[in-house]
């Protein structure tokens, strides 16, 4: 989920007409020095972290004058929290709150709706006062079509122990609350406290909203960079894994590194998992070798070669790697053929090594593992393929062995690259990669492979049988070529050498080159 | 017998000329599956797997008459619409198949559906399989796969992850234990047919003797099958496996969910209450196949 910090929802709650203290975010000291200026108040100076108990650690602070919340802001800014470095601070006017409530949405999975929660009681979090003040916390599922009605607000606040004038204008803030979390698609928006001043004005002096993952496509204006929870910033080498995905809508790539401090001694795993439930349950057979992993990679959901391609490329390019292990449940519904030819592709190019081991169980397992290990004694390390009725302890068994067993070479031989073209035949593909067939080799080939290979039959032989497309060009770039990569991998084994597809990855070239790697 | 799909329900396919849709809707029908026809929006007038595309499914109604089921092989960002549509022409029963549905539009989706009495499974589904009788969405991703992996026999089972539906089927056959059915509810946080929905419905089925479930951390649906047994709603036995114990960041645990419900959502909760509901939990997803079969054999069944 992606989360919003305390500044970025108060301007949504803003806009929203839910009065917010005045104030705005600073990311130097000299701007929050400014801000408070413009205040022209004793201003309050809150660190922006996605942290409970920010006044404990000393992220909010009260400042007299502009040169106090400059100071404050000095000492919150660049702190490390939680794994995030601090690039805001939030400077508002201080408010007198005579009285502290709760108002939250979330998604209720049982109901299947949205709902809020209130409580005439805020502070603390919603789940203790829900125990010790059950009669103080109201919930109401709301028609996700009708919205949040005034009425309802007014006997959810009712119903928490509120009476008089206040219910009014409660409820006209918890409707609009709902207008916020349904504009923004949030997953969760609350407000806590939610504080009635000593002049009567209702204010939220502190929101946190999250915001649904797969919305984000179409909330542009809030500037989610990636919309994936985690415990601290993206990676570079993540956001280059992020746009694979975003650029992709076929099956599912998630990665995600774990570990990248290298420690002396330890001996790292680049994982490729293939489906949530059995990547979490083969992750733990290679952790119990002793092995740290050094990201986890899901690709799913059927996922065309040229995915699995990349989220291979991108794992091998984490530097220090001792061996490559791939699984999924062991039953997959995919034909596992696509994601051995996406797997070869990357090995050959790379080269590869380090040992890799991928149990490929599911459909057409058999094809799959020995397109995989056709790549033994190409590239230096070994690869060995494995099938339903290997359990992954079995196979996380082999890739110890292999490991052990495995000496680098002191060079590592060239991968394999483009060959130079003579005659091209090109096409584009779906995710801006192309495919080149050089019919100077083609008119050469006994085999013509890649006409058969083909998964989706779009190749057929012309008149001076050359491969060429059945479909229009603009038909195989808008998906009719699913970059199978049978014309490029069956090619290199099976023809004469003649296809290539080009799958560009943006900014890993220049992301290796920096490592050096 | 078995749940949600056999051989007589009739089946459209939403996307038919799709990718994924042209592949499962083949894999559907080579299976069994009554595939009457399919609805693609501009594409009306085709023919794919040798049944008819519509544009509407209102067209497809129609012209074929009653439809009892559509599988839903569409872009995320569509499935709102196009699930809506469905349910508006009348299909009562809907297997929404992609991923990265907004919830909001799932929300959109069940409120109609509640009203409409129509039911849906997933979104993020590989679907539902009877053994040798009908399969919806992607089970088996090969019709002559799905005849080797899988037979019928006395178990139903649920999962909360697709890869783990048809190994758990396929593992339990390799101990000679055959499903009515297989059920995976779907991956996202909100779905249509969650484990407690599908385990009443397991409950009505006289064929079903036990149930195995694959359960996850994140969602209440694993602590509501355990009041289901604790109130006995469902008596039959259940043996199940909650994946996620190890998961760190990363993983979709819904926060937002477990907020209000205090511990649940958590692996040590959701195990914590099935066991003492009296549910039968293994700590090794390995150990599955052989404790089934030694309840099974307990029972008589085997």
């Amino acid at each position: 989920m992606a989360r919003l910090h305390e500044f970025q929802g108060k301007a949504l709650l803003a806009q929203h007409r839910i009065p917010v203290p005045r104030g705005r975010a600073a990311a130097t000291p000299e701007e929050a020095h400014a801000i408070a200026e413009d205040i022209g108040a004793p201003v309050m100076v809150k660190m922006q972290a996605w942290v409970t108990g920010r006044a404990g650690m000393g992220g909010i602070k009260k400042a007299a004058t502009p040169d106090e919340a400059a100071a404050a802001a000095r000492g919150m800014l660049g702190r490390r929290v939680k794994n995030f470095t601090v690039d805001w601070v939030l400077v508002e006017e201080q408010i007198q709150i005579e009285r502290e409530f709760y108002a939250g949405i979330i998604v209720d999975d049982v109901s299947q709706a949205p709902m809020m929660i209130f409580s005439s009681i805020g502070g603390s979090g919603i789940e203790e006062i829900a125990v010790e003040h059950p009669d103080k916390v109201a919930r109401t599922t709301i028609d996700v079509v009708r919205g949040l009605q005034d009425y309802q607000a007014r006997d959810l606040a009712r119903r928490a122990g509120i009476k008089g004038k206040l219910l009014n204008k409660l409820a006209g803030t918890l409707v609009r609350l709902w207008h916020t979390a349904r504009d923004t698609e949030a997953r969760a928006a609350e407000i806590n406290p939610l504080a009635l001043t000593a002049d009567g004005r209702l204010l939220a002096a502190d929101c946190r909203v999250t915001v649904d993952d797969y919305a984000i496509f179409r909330h542009k204006e809030l500037g989610i960079e990636i919309a994936r929870e985690m415990d601290r910033p993206p990676t570079e080498l993540e956001r280059i894994a992020y746009a694979v995905e975003a650029n992709d809508y076929r099956g599912t790539f998630f990665f995600l590194q774990l570990h990248e401090d290298r420690q002396e001694g330890e001996k790292v795993v680049g994982f490729h998992g293939a489906g949530g439930g059995g990547s979490m349950m083969t992750m733990d057979a290679v952790l119990q070798r002793g092995y740290k992993l050094a990201n986890f990679v899901d690709t799913s959901g059927n996922p065309p070669a040229s995915k699995v391609y990349r989220a291979a490329k991108i794992i091998l390019s984490q530097p220090g790697l001792d061996g490559y292990f791939g699984s999924g449940s062991g039953v997959a519904s995919q034909e596992q053929f696509h994601s051995a030819r996406g797997l070869v592709k990357a090995f050959l190019e790379e080269p590869l090594t380090v040992p890799a081991v991928i149990r490929l169980g599911g459909n057409a397992e058999d094809e799959a593992v020995e397109i995989l290990e056709r790549v033994n004694g190409i590239i230096p390390a070994p690869v060995e393929g494995y099938r339903k009725d290997d359990s992954p302890d079995f196979c996380a068994g082999r890739l110890d062995a292999l490991i052990e067993g495995y000496r680098a070479p002191a060079e590592t031989p060239a991968g394999r690259v483009r060959p130079p073209v003579v005659k091209p035949y090109r096409f584009e593909t779906v995710t801006g990669g192309s495919v080149t067939l050089d019919h100077a080799r083609c008119s050469e080939c006994e085999t013509r492979v890649c006409i058969e290979a083909c998964a989706r039959k779009i190749l057929s032989l012309n008149d001076e049988g050359l491969p060429v497309l059945n479909v229009t060009p603009e038909e195989a770039k808008k998906g009719r070529c699913i970059e199978c990569l049978a014309c490029d991998v069956e090619c290199y084994f099976h023809g004469n050498r003649g296809g290539f597809v080009d799958l560009p990855i943006e900014g890993l070239d220049e992301y290796r080159d920096r490592l050096g790697h | 017998m078995s749940i949600l799909i056999d051989q007589t329900k009739r089946v459209i396919v939403q996307g038919i000329t799709g990718r994924e849709g042209m592949i499962r809707a083949e894999l559907m029908k080579n299976y069994g599956t009554n595939v009457v026809g399919g609805v693609t929006p501009g594409k009306g007038g085709q023919q794919v797997i040798g049944v008819p595309v519509y544009d509407t499914v209102q067209e497809a109604w129609e012209e074929l008459g009653s439809i009892d089921v559509s599988v839903l092989f569409i872009p995320a960002p569509l499935v709102k619409s196009a699930a809506m549509e469905a349910i508006e022409a009348g299909v009562k029963l809907l297997v929404i198949v992609p991923d990265r549905v907004p919830i909001y539009d799932v929300l959109s989706i069940a409120a109609l559906a509640r009203d409409r009495g129509a039911h849906f499974v997933g979104p993020n589904t590989l679907g539902v399989l009877s053994p040798d009788k009908a399969v919806l969405g992607m089970m088996g991703g090969r019709a002559a796969s799905a005849r080797e992996w899988f037979f019928q026999g006395p178990v139903g089972i649920t999962s909360r992850s697709g890869g783990i539906t048809s190994s758990m089927a396929y593992y339990l056959a390799q101990e000679g234990i055959g499903a009515t059915t297989l059920v995976h509810v779907g991956g996202d946080a909100v779905v249509g047919l969650p484990h407690p929905e599908v385990v009443k419905l397991y409950e009505q089925d006289p064929e079903t003797k036990a149930v195995v479930m694959f359960g996850e951390i994140g969602t209440t649906q694993e602590e509501r099958v355990a009041e289901l047994i604790a109130s006995g709603q469902f008596t039959k036995p259940l043996i199940a496996f909650v994946g996620g114990k190890a998961a760190k960041s990363g993983t979709r645990f819904s926060h937002a969910g477990a907020i209000v419900e205090g511990n649940r959502g958590t692996h040590a909760g959701k195990v914590g209450a099935l066991r003492e509901a009296g549910g039968h939990v293994v700590d090794s997803f390995s150990e599955l196949p052989h404790r089934t079969k030694e309840i099974l054999q307990d029972m008589g069944v085997l």
